[in-house]
């Protein structure tokens, strides 16, 4: 059937089954493979967006509960003054390893620094401890959030 | 060979003018018979011709291109940096190309055992010293003065008694006329000159392209008409269709086609596993259509296999002699007249590489020719795996190589791009991408071998062994290419086995048999860990019976600092490496030890529950000893708050990398530790996903890695570093339990063992 999406500021039309996850929609039907599939049950972060600023794993999201949201992807961090301020602070103390699970990792940070500008190590545990680095960039990840918040 | 390479295929695969275009060089033939190591041993061996690395255009922009797979370990930025460096090429002005695979043209590609910086340094030096050579002598010749005058530096040719300049750009064309210098007549820079070799200042070239989601993956491309598949495989490795019905898959919306992919009994290889594919308009619709499949399976011979049974078989193998890896001195005799005997059995479980990108590939046939997109480590076996199996001529396949999302291993085998491959041919040429779900990579991989180590040792009056006895015990990776020997093959003995560097009078080494049941295949660092684990935790069990300091115990066992030609401890691999250039140096070994306790503070006293762990291994021919700090709490939780490490690879390139490939490599060594484990029931792996095959996560990931590099000349030899870092941490995680509880973890992963109703690790 046919369905829109507000992705990234622009309005999107395409026909998708309702329950198709958010992640396939990006994916194979609008080509932004910047989201990236990892394991298809919200268990390792990497397939994370924003959907009105909420972290959430594409995967398991069918597309039509997210119509009339406003979806943000890792494609428009660098347009948002956080987001920027991560991706920033990711190449400067040289996070990536292989990348795949980065795309999710700042999206992750980026939710989480919105909500919490000085995070402490805890609240870093918390909300990423569900985006898995395989290459164990950890340190980084942890370092470069703070980074970014400026501390 | 470098003679055909192609000046349109090169000038077309660029399309840029003012390239440099150079004669071949020959590759100094070895004498017939004479053994070969390092890049010469590797299938293709090496190619240093700038003609196949370095292009520049008209503009100045210099193209090289990275013939090795990047999969995190930074070789697309390091390897190009070095031909940089010697260019004199401003590093600004550098892009990066992938290269197909193609041996032919750029040497071996086979992006594994921790090789490519080890065997395409000195190539690639002289790759752009060569091209170096030849901007000077155009910039010479185009203002009538001597070669002697004129230096190339930073992306512009000098006349230094005139201070005139010209730009690299203006000077592509005129040099791309010239024959390449003779390889002997090369001046390479000397390491003070160095510009960005050694200094780690300069940023991942993907790394813009990959915090912005823009950098492309094997999973990734988007072709024209693409199709999208998933494919059922037998549960069972060996197993296979006995019937099915798609009827009810190809109602489910999108599903486009349903195919039946032949597999290939065991031993397997490369080949797909077969299996019932589905093909849709979208990833989602071939999961649904899949999940729609109805398939009788017929198990075969591998239906038993039962990772508790199995262990009980492991162990009671390694309780009996086996097949002599190394014999020195006489065991029965020293461990009959010790004053103490001490033994101990070590398990390691599977586990699977679960790169966060699973497999994938893309594949598209068009009027003969198959052209796929894939992340492979892999390249040249791909295209030939592609060719044989389309039964296409080998120059009508072309593979790209994509990023990788990890490979750990699991990339090097292309089963994944075949079945692509095979996929386009049943749609007829239509490109077809095939995505392995999570599911398909945790329950039917090359897995990481399962083994029981065995260690007796015979200590004298003063705790000091003088029998050493290890059976190692685990089936074969070379059990995926040929019948099943059930043992260790030359590379994995020689992966901390039998190379064992411990000065012990009455030394033995038994490899008993063990059967594959499943597809075995490498997993960073391989049989090392294993190997490493079991001595590195024996060794801190002997210290404890003894009553001595591990470290210092360690210390003692590896004796004064020596070079052992590996050749004499049973060891004829040696990483494919010269005994002569590449001995085991205990040198380097105790000294690593020495740094990591030195800088982890060993011997300072932690509150109760806390301890300190040392463990020490040489892999890939390169040093490393670990400090772990752990903190157990009354629950049996750990915590690493604190890992030391001393890495001695020899110089280090790109220094910056080499850390991070440590750091990385400790918070899998303590993933592996702690967490990950793969078991199979009725011949079936019983994990599916991340929730049951668990890996480390950040929130028990080691706190702070410290990363302690030992300073090298750049005349030594360079060392492996994607994989070496990873044996150590585990016995090091598990002798500072030790040292926090007084428990001894004998059986890997940790989970839940410290509980306090949990029994003894063993």
């Amino acid at each position: 059937m046919s369905m829109q999406l507000e992705v990234n500021g622009k309005v999107l039309t395409f026909d998708a089954q309702p329950d198709m996850p958010l992640l396939w929609v990006l994916r194979d039907l609008l080509r932004m493979t910047g989201t990236k599939f990892g394991c298809g049950m919200a268990l390792c972060g990497a397939c994370t967006v924003h959907v009105d600023g909420q972290p959430v794993r594409a995967c398991i999201t069918q597309v039509s509960s997210v119509a009339g949201k406003k979806i943000t992807t890792i494609e428009a961090m660098a347009s948002d003054s956080v987001g920027k301020r991560v991706q920033a602070a990711w190449l400067e103390l040289g996070v990536p390893q292989c990348g795949y699970c980065q795309p999710g990792q700042i999206m992750s940070a980026a939710a989480l620094l919105k909500h919490n500008p000085q995070p402490k190590d805890a609240d870093i545990d918390q909300a990423m401890s569900g985006n898995i680095c395989r290459c164990g960039t950890y340190p980084r990840i942890r370092a470069a959030i703070k980074r970014a918040a400026g501390g | 060979m470098i003679q055909n390479v192609s000046r349109r295929a090169f000038l077309g695969a660029m399309g840029a003018a003012g390239l440099i275009l150079v004669v071949g060089c020959e590759r100094r033939a070895s004498a017939a018979g004479e053994p070969k190591y390092g890049a010469d041993s590797m299938p293709h061996g090496w190619v240093d011709n700038p003609l196949a690395f370095v292009a520049i255009g008209a503009d100045g922009t210099v193209t090289i291109t990275c013939h090795r797979s990047e999969m995190g370990q930074g070789v697309r930025t390091s390897l190009p940096m070095v031909l940089a460096d010697e260019l004199e090429a401003d590093w600004r002005r550098v892009r990066v190309r992938q290269a197909t695979g193609d041996e032919e043209r750029f040497g071996n590609q086979d992006t594994d055992g921790s090789r490519s910086m080890r065997h395409f340094f000195a190539p690639m030096r002289r790759c752009g010293a060569a091209a170096r050579n030849m901007l000077e002598q155009a910039a010479a010749a185009s203002w009538g003065v001597p070669l002697g005058e004129v230096e190339a530096v930073n992306h512009e040719v000098i006349h230094r008694p005139t201070k005139r300049r010209i730009g690299y750009g203006e000077l592509a064309a005129a040099a791309s006329r010239l024959p390449v210098p003779a390889r002997d007549a090369l001046r390479l820079k000397n390491p003070s000159q160095f510009r960005y070799i050694g200094k780690g200042e300069i940023g991942l070239v993907d790394g813009p392209d990959i915090v912005t989601g823009r950098a492309q993956y094997g999973i990734d491309p988007v072709l024209e008409g693409m199709m999208f598949a998933v494919v059922a495989r037998p549960p069972v490795y060996g197993g296979k269709v006995a019937s099915y019905d798609a009827a009810a898959a190809l109602k489910v919306p999108g599903v486009v086609q349903v195919v039946e992919i032949p597999g290939t009994p065991p031993p397997s290889e490369f080949q797909p596993l077969g299996g019932i594919a589905v093909i849709a308009r979208n990833t989602w619709a071939a999961i649904q259509g899949r999940q729609a499949l109805k398939i009788t399976w017929q198990d075969g011979p591998n239906a038993a296999y039962d990772s508790t049974a199995y262990r009980a078989t492991l162990e009671q193998a390694a309780r009996a002699p086996g097949e002599v890896v190394r014999n020195q001195g006489d065991v029965a005799a020293a461990m009959s007249s010790a004053a103490r005997r001490v033994e101990a059995e070590y398990y390691i479980p599977h586990m699977a590489q679960a790169p966060m990108e699973p497999p994938a590939a893309t594949a598209r046939i068009v009027d003969g020719r198959c052209e796929v997109w894939t992340a492979t480590q892999a390249p040249q076996a791909t295209r030939d795996r592609v060719s044989k199996r389309l039964g296409l001529p080998f120059d009508r396949v072309t593979v790209n190589v994509t990023l990788l999302g990890g490979g750990f291993g699991r990339k090097s085998k292309p089963d994944y791009v075949v079945e692509a491959a095979l996929l386009s041919r049943a749609m007829n040429g239509a490109p077809v991408k095939v995505t392995w779900t999570r599911e398909d990579d945790v329950q039917h991989g090359y897995y990481h071998t399962v083994s029981v180590e065995r260690l007796e040792a015979g200590l004298d009056a003063a705790g000091k062994p003088v029998a050493w006895l290890h059976r190692s015990v685990a089936p074969s990776i070379a059990s995926i290419f040929g019948p099943d020997s059930q043992h260790e093959a030359p590379f994995e003995r020689g992966m901390g086995l039998a190379n064992v560097p411990f000065l012990i009078p009455n030394l033995r080494v038994e490899n008993p048999a063990a059967q594959a049941h499943t597809r075995i295949g490498w997993y960073r660092s391989v049989s090392n860990i294993p190997h490493a684990f079991a001595i590195q935790s024996f060794v801190a069990e002997l210290a404890a019976a003894a009553g001595r300091d591990p470290k210092d115990y360690l210390l003692e066992l590896l004796g004064p600092a020596r070079r052992i030609d590996p050749r004499t401890i049973s060891d004829s691999w040696n990483y494919t490496e010269s005994p002569v250039l590449y001995p085991l140096d205990t040198g380097r070994l105790r000294r690593v030890i020495e740094t990591a306790a030195q800088q982890a503070g060993w011997g300072r006293k932690l509150p109760a529950g806390q301890g300190l762990g040392i463990a020490a291994h040489y892999s890939f021919v390169t040093y490393v000893a670990a400090v772990v700090e752990v903190v157990v709490n009354g629950k049996g939780e750990i915590a690493i708050p604190r890992i030391d490490v001393a890495l001695d690879c020899g110089p280090q390139v790109n220094p910056d990398r080499v850390r991070s490939q440590i750091e990385g490599a400790c918070v899998m060594g303590a993933g592996n530790a702690l967490v990950s484990e793969i078991t199979f029931k009725a011949g079936r792996v019983e994990q599916s996903n991340f929730h049951d095959y668990q890996v480390a996560r950040i929130n028990v990931a080691p706190r702070d890695i410290r990363v302690h590099l030992i300073a090298s000349s750049f005349d030594a030899p360079l060392g492996g570093v994607g994989e070496p870092g990873v044996p150590p941490i585990a016995p090091a995680l598990c002798n500072a339990i030790f040292a926090a509880t007084g428990k001894r973890i004998r059986r890997l992963p940790i989970r839940d063992q410290l509980a306090a109703s949990s029994g003894s690790g063993a």
